[in-house]
């Protein structure tokens, strides 16, 4: 599969999601309300803690909420049931059908919606957050350029999870106590609820098992300076080492289950 | 000898249906058992059959989307599970029910998509040119798919399908849902579309008006088994369906229930309307003569038989040898 048809792919997943422009209005809206509240918990839990927790004072505190708020919009920490859907409904044949790897297109198509989601669900909560609470970031540019390249290996690492965990429809027909789960741990152990950091040591080692850091406090870690340098470079590492070993057991389990496949509904 | 273009021997292909909660039960579904199917480059073979018979199963099976529980199938030459993204590369399929064209943008992006895809470069704009004349696609290039009628999806669906000019196109069920205009320039569509570049055909449809119009070999499927290989006049012959000659007379007349080589089959009030089946061997030309003869002819018109019925004859003898 050429790169310009992946470029073309990615492009096409911009074009899809920048369709629906009421919603992405919806989505600025929410995430910046929702970043308001998280943003007053997490100064408030900062100051019950003396001022500092882990490494965060109140403006940090406030910086980690809006930027979690920024990133979940384009990294999709949640879930989303296209796969299963096609899965389900035998559309699947359809991708089948094309001479291209699915997980490939697939992924193309989300960086693609990855990059439209962050103009109004990322751009919007950081700049109210500047405004509002202030935002402590780097003054130098080398942690927004490593930044920029965490991001897109969360966007990845979150994309093979979730292709991942759908490809369980081949087996199972009814999705959603696997759909659930997998909320739950992604929402908690991404560090989207508070900084992976405030964890109790016994969940710290927990989430460090999953990929779920790698999608969202990494990249806040990387952009907000905490971790720089070669410390910058563990965590990309780290991602990167997830993303392809994700995305390699998605390829084996999807070749596991096109070979029993039942394309459902003739 | 002409290039095969599917070459299948013992396709078979059976399904475990596990129904029940806590104490399951096991059901084996024989979808397609011991298929023999020849189609050689250019030909163009209709895959009829009730719903269920298979021919959904045989066509995935053909594209490398599902694998055969036994038997061998070559699909252009490839062996379509190991070689599927090389051989979609030289088919094109149209599953009816089914959309391959991007929902959210303007119907012309999935054709940019699609020419990406097959690597066509710029060549695909004459094609897509081509494409977009013939199914009449020009008024609607810049509405998003999802706002399109049926008969304009379809359209735009065949034409995604064919963008790459395939040597076999694959049609499951494409006129399923659409009025007869629409019908009936699809159809003609698609025999300019093979006159012009001999692509291969393999259509599945309960519209038999599609298997005539075009098709010159049919293939039945009953309970995944072939039940009649050849063509559609020779099936009706098998399954012993008569033509009918319905004749309109200028006055009442006795029910002409003597004449040779036909049966009477009803007359309408007074005998101004009579219905005669043709029997077998029995020539039309010498039963007009007779019937003149008797009385003054005002009008008549000869009933080809209904395939669908013939296929249910078919299936019913099938039955009875079993």
């Amino acid at each position: 599969m050429s790169v310009a048809t992946l470029a073309v792919l990615t492009q096409t997943g911009w074009r899809r999601w920048s369709t629906y422009r009421s919603a992405a209005l919806a989505g600025a809206v929410t995430n910046t309300v929702f970043g308001l509240i998280k943003a007053a918990i997490t100064m408030g839990a900062v100051g019950a803690a003396g001022g500092q927790l882990a490494g965060y004072g109140p403006i940090e505190g406030a910086t980690y909420a809006w930027l979690a708020q920024a990133l979940i919009g384009p990294v999709n920490v949640f879930w989303s049931n296209d796969l299963v859907e096609r899965i389900r409904t035998g559309d699947i044949a359809v991708d089948l059908s094309r001479p291209v790897d699915p997980q490939l297109a697939y992924l193309s198509a989300d960086l693609g919606r990855a990059a439209f989601t962050f103009l109004p669900r990322g751009a919007p909560p950081l700049l109210v957050g500047a405004l509002v609470t202030g935002l402590a970031l780097p003054a130098n540019l080398l942690p927004y350029l490593l930044g920029i390249v965490s991001i897109v290996l969360a966007v990845i690492i979150s994309f093979a999870c979730r292709w991942l965990v759908s490809l369980a429809a081949f087996w199972i027909i009814e999705m959603r106590g696997a759909s659930t789960l997998y909320l739950m741990a992604s929402n908690i152990l991404c560090g989207l609820i508070v900084p992976v950091h405030w964890f109790p040591d016994w969940m710290a080692t927990l989430a460090a098992a999953t990929p779920f850091p790698s999608m969202l406090q990494t990249p806040i870690d990387v952009i907000m300076g905490r971790d720089t340098g070669l410390a910058a470079l563990w965590l990309i590492g780290v991602q990167v080492a997830w993303a392809l070993g994700v995305l390699l057991a998605g390829q084996l389990l999807w070749r596991l289950g096109t070979r029993k496949l039942v394309v459902q509904g003739g | 000898m002409t290039e095969q273009i599917v070459h299948a021997r013992g396709l078979t292909r059976d399904f475990v249906v596990r129904s029940g909660g806590w104490r399951r039960t096991k059901r084996v579904v024989h979808a397609v058992v011991d298929l023999d199917l020849d189609i050689a480059a250019g030909e163009a073979v209709g895959y009829i059959g009730a719903n269920g018979a298979g021919k959904s199963t045989t066509i995935k099976m053909l594209t490398g989307i599902l694998s055969p529980s036994a038997g061998t199938v070559a699909t252009c030459g490839l062996h379509p599970q190991k070689s599927r993204r090389e051989l979609a590369r030289e088919i094109g399929v149209v599953f009816g029910q089914r959309s391959q064209l991007w929902w959210d943008l303007p119907l012309q992006e999935s054709y940019r998509v699609l020419a990406s895809i097959h690597r066509l470069g710029s060549s695909h704009r004459e094609r897509l040119d081509e494409l977009v004349d013939a199914l009449d696609l020009a008024e609607f290039l810049d509405t998003p798919v999802r706002q399109l009628s049926l008969g304009q999806r379809i359209r735009g669906e065949i034409a995604a399908a064919l963008l790459h000019s395939p040597r076999l196109l694959i049609l499951d069920e494409p006129t399923i849902g659409l009025d007869v205009l629409s019908k009936e320039r699809l159809r003609a569509f698609l025999v300019a579309e093979r006159a012009a570049h001999g692509t291969t055909l393999l259509l599945t449809t309960h519209d038999m008006d599609d298997v005539q119009r075009l098709t010159e070999r049919i293939v039945v499927v009953d309970h995944g088994r072939v039940a009649y290989t050849g063509d559609l006049p020779g099936l009706v012959r098998r399954v012993g369906a008569d033509r009918v000659i319905v004749l309109d007379l200028e006055e009442p007349t006795p029910s002409l229930s003597d004449v040779a080589g036909t049966r009477l089959i009803g007359t309408e009030p007074d005998g101004l309307r009579q219905r005669l089946a043709l029997l077998p061997g029995a020539s039309a030309a010498a039963v007009l003569a007779e019937v003149a003869g008797r009385a003054p002819l005002r009008d008549l018109t000869i009933e080809e038989p209904d395939v669908e019925d013939v296929v249910r004859r078919l299936y019913a003898t099938q039955q009875a040898a079993h």
